[in-house]
């Protein structure tokens, strides 16, 4: 029986985000057509978007339908960019430790659209330095063409003070990639004040390939797609509706059952930081503790090799992950964990894993009897010393 | 009984995913790992060249999901560097004509992965190599393959025996036609790729443009075995041994006979040239010697065959370990040959070991 501590790469889809699917799927109608097929189509997927847009707070105007977070994120910041910059504000401000669905679009923006990038730094639990973000506002207010920091990070879990953002950000537009806290923690984007907020459907049981950008009502900002101008003349692409249907479905689930399923996944965390720390004494967690994601836990196991533990833990039966692989599939020092001041060794070291209301103490117990031997033979086969 | 674990090295070549397989067929616990060799790799494969792409990890993986065993990347970036590129460079710049498979094969296949399967709990590697490892009282020995055209005992003869010990070859009795036919009956989708040739870190085939740009093209004297200038070459290391063509001399031979490389002098950057009698070698010092199998006893003269050259010829010859070199004399010369090349010795279809060539005569 194999064990999957990877949910924060995917997690399995809902019994009930399965059958909105397979429901919606055989339904016929172009959620655009205006005979009766089409309205009946629409009605639905005009209702999930409500659904959706209540679990995040927000108007349902303001939800805009994309096929990944990756595809949101760069709506967002190539939108907003694109239209800040026809009034010469040409700075993006944005984290050390952004993912890739965000550092690479800005990084765009600055080799092709002339874009000039403010990096803030974050200290060794992955906490945002708000000095330097004060001070880099306060230097440069009017030349600012967007904020945008991540609501949690992926790796390490840890959450940051966006509210606090969006204060010192005052009338700058802020984005935050959410995808990693929606369905996990309380989140408000009417109370945070947010211009914009990226969200997937496959973090939380619903379906791959559906996700939505949150925008504030009234902005428009240039598409990235251009077509039948579906999503508010922002996104263009016929409705998704199956999956629209059945995001919503895995929203409204999370949203109900998410102070249970936290406190519960919270518990699974530290049982699994317990059992790893007892049978190697020399392992810490990474990120901050308090104010973190309930499922992520980061954790380094010195003088080992990421890839070999992997390797044997998969051989074991148990699914978890590393940092992230360029496109040949090798695998490379995380970022992330580099931005918080870990050594290259060290990060090549490290491990993530992410639980889920489905994991069990009994799959904590599997691993805990086999992590020792693992890290022992992962530290033989890496050459660090 | 408790399966052998092995890692199985793949290529995204045909010879290596039928390799795995039959490595899984004959009761192995197989993980595939791909090697990634360069730091930088190029998108797609351009014919026959190059195995560093993002095209080849994408074949080796599909190649392991069809076989049905865990796959993984492993970045050897850097150990080959180290190992293989630096020492082709340097070689080079001593004006000798490196083999880099050797070293890749000696330093990164069967030493920084055996090393590191083992340490993980694997027992071995398997390859899609040519060669073929027999049990004998005193360990495994390496052998040629049954398909001699595709012999590549040559290339392993840098692995000593622990490292053979943990070296498996299932291809070795098969001839490359049969691999392929098994590739396609097997469902393998590389049945029908093409056979990398060349150096794949020279993705251009191009090695002494490739030379060129990392060691500069610093002109000097192309002169004959007397020391008289005859002309001026590009980078004294863009030249082989025995190289006939791109001369380009200004002073004709008084006989009119063509002339060819003799030697590369690094130091003074000079090219010597000569008639074709004067590549003639009998005589061939190699060091430091790999015993593949038994140490032969020190300074006794024993019959063999050598060989200079991958795919070369076996030629017949004496052979003797002197305590420092192993040391072969030819019964026919052999012409153009350079030092840096691997001498192996053979007994008949054994390896008995290898060195590089330091010395010839």
């Amino acid at each position: 029986m194999s064990i999957y501590f990877d949910h924060a790469a995917t997690t399995p889809i809902s019994d009930l985000a399965l059958s909105a699917l397979t429901d919606a799927a055989k339904k016929l109608g172009n959620a655009s057509s205006l005979h009766s097929a089409g309205r009946s189509v629409r009605k639905e997927l005009e209702a999930a978007r409500e659904q959706i847009a209540a679990t995040i707070d927000c108007a349902p105007s303001e939800v805009i339908f994309t096929g990944t977070g990756t595809e949101a994120n760069n709506l967002a910041i190539k939108g907003l960019y694109w239209k800040a910059a026809k009034l010469g504000r040409k700075i993006v401000i944005t984290s050390t430790f952004e993912h890739h669905a965000v550092m690479d679009p800005i990084l765009w923006l600055a080799e092709h659209e002339g874009a000039q990038i403010i990096q803030i730094d974050v200290d060794r639990n992955g906490v945002l330095n708000f000095d330097t973000l004060n001070k880099a506002i306060a230097e440069n207010r009017e030349k600012i063409a967007f904020i945008s920091i991540m609501h949690s990070n992926n790796e390490v879990g840890t959450v940051q003070d966006i509210a606090k953002v969006v204060r010192l950000a005052g009338d700058i537009p802020v984005h935050s990639d959410c995808v990693q806290s929606f369905g996990k923690v309380e989140l408000s984007f009417k109370e945070l004040g947010l211009t914009a907020a990226t969200i997937s459907a496959h973090k939380i049981g619903g379906p791959l390939g559906v996700a939505a950008l949150i925008l504030k009502k009234g902005l428009d900002i240039e598409p990235i797609l251009h077509g039948g101008g579906q999503e508010r003349d922002l996104r263009s692409g016929t409705f998704n509706a199956p999956s629209i249907l059945a995001f919503a479905a895995a929203a409204k689930e999370s949203r109900s059952k998410l102070g249970e399923r936290s406190t519960a996944v919270r518990k699974l965390k530290q049982q699994l930081i317990q059992v790893v720390k007892e049978k190697v004494a020399d392992a810490w967690v990474n990120g901050n503790q308090t104010n973190t994601l309930p499922g992520i836990v980061s954790i380094t196991f010195p003088r080992s090799d990421s890839e070999g533990l992997l390797l044997l833990l998969d051989s074991e039966g148990i699914a978890c992950s590393t940092g992230s692989a360029c496109s040949a599939g090798v695998q490379r020092p995380s970022h992330v964990l580099l931005a918080m001041g870990l050594s290259e060794d060290e990060t090549t070291s490290t491990l993530r894993f992410s639980l889920s209301y489905s994991n069990t103490i009994a799959e904590i117990e599997k691993l805990g009897a086999v992590i020792a031997s693992v890290v022992e033979r992962s530290r033989a086969a890496s050459g660090k010393k | 009984m408790k399966k052998l674990k092995v890692i199985a090295a793949m290529s995204g070549g045909v010879d290596s995913a039928v390799a795995a397989a039959r490595a899984v067929d004959a009761g192995y616990e197989v993980v595939g790992v791909h090697l990634a060799l360069s730091s930088n790799p190029k998108k797609y494969r351009s014919g026959a060249r190059g195995c560093c792409t993002i095209e080849d990890s994408h074949d080796a993986r599909r190649a392991a999901d069809v076989i049905g065993i865990p796959f993984y990347i492993w970045d050897m970036a850097e150990e080959f560097h180290k190992g293989v590129v630096e020492n082709f460079l340097s070689e080079y710049q001593s004006g000798r004509t490196p083999n880099p498979c050797l070293r890749c094969n000696e330093k990164i296949k069967f030493e920084a992965v055996l090393d590191r399967a083992k340490a993980l709990g694997f027992d071995g590697v398997v390859t899609g190599h040519y060669a073929i490892t027999k049990d004998s009282p005193n360990g495994k020995t390496l052998h040629r393959a049954a398909d001699i055209d595709k012999d590549q005992s040559y290339v392993l003869a840098v692995l000593r025996t622990d490292q053979i010990a943990g070296a498996i070859f299932p291809l070795g009795d098969t001839v490359k036609t049969d691999t392929r036919k098994e590739a396609k009956e097997r469902g393998l989708f590389v049945a029908n790729k093409p056979d990398s040739h060349d150096i794949c870190f020279v993705p251009s085939g191009d090695n002494a443009g490739w030379l060129r740009e990392r060691l500069g093209s610093e002109t000097g004297d192309i002169v004959d075995q007397s020391g008289k200038k005859l002309g001026e070459h590009k980078g004294a290391y863009t030249y082989t041994i025995g190289q006939r063509r791109g001369l380009a001399l200004t002073v004709p031979d008084p006989t009119g006979e063509p002339r060819y490389v003799l030697k590369i002098e690094p130091k003074s950057n000079t090219v010597v040239v000569g008639s074709h009698d004067a590549l003639a070698v009998s005589t061939i010092s190699a060091t430091p010697p790999t015993w593949c199998g038994p140490i032969p006893e020190v300074n006794k003269n024993l019959r063999g065959f050598a060989q200079v050259r991958a795919h070369g010829e076996a030629l017949a010859c004496d052979y003797k370990f002197d305590g420092t070199n192993l040391i072969a004399y030819l019964d026919e010369p052999v012409f153009g040959l350079a030092t840096g090349q691997a001498l192996v010795i053979y007994d008949n279809d054994r390896v008995v070991g290898s060195g590089t060539i330091c010395e010839t005569i």
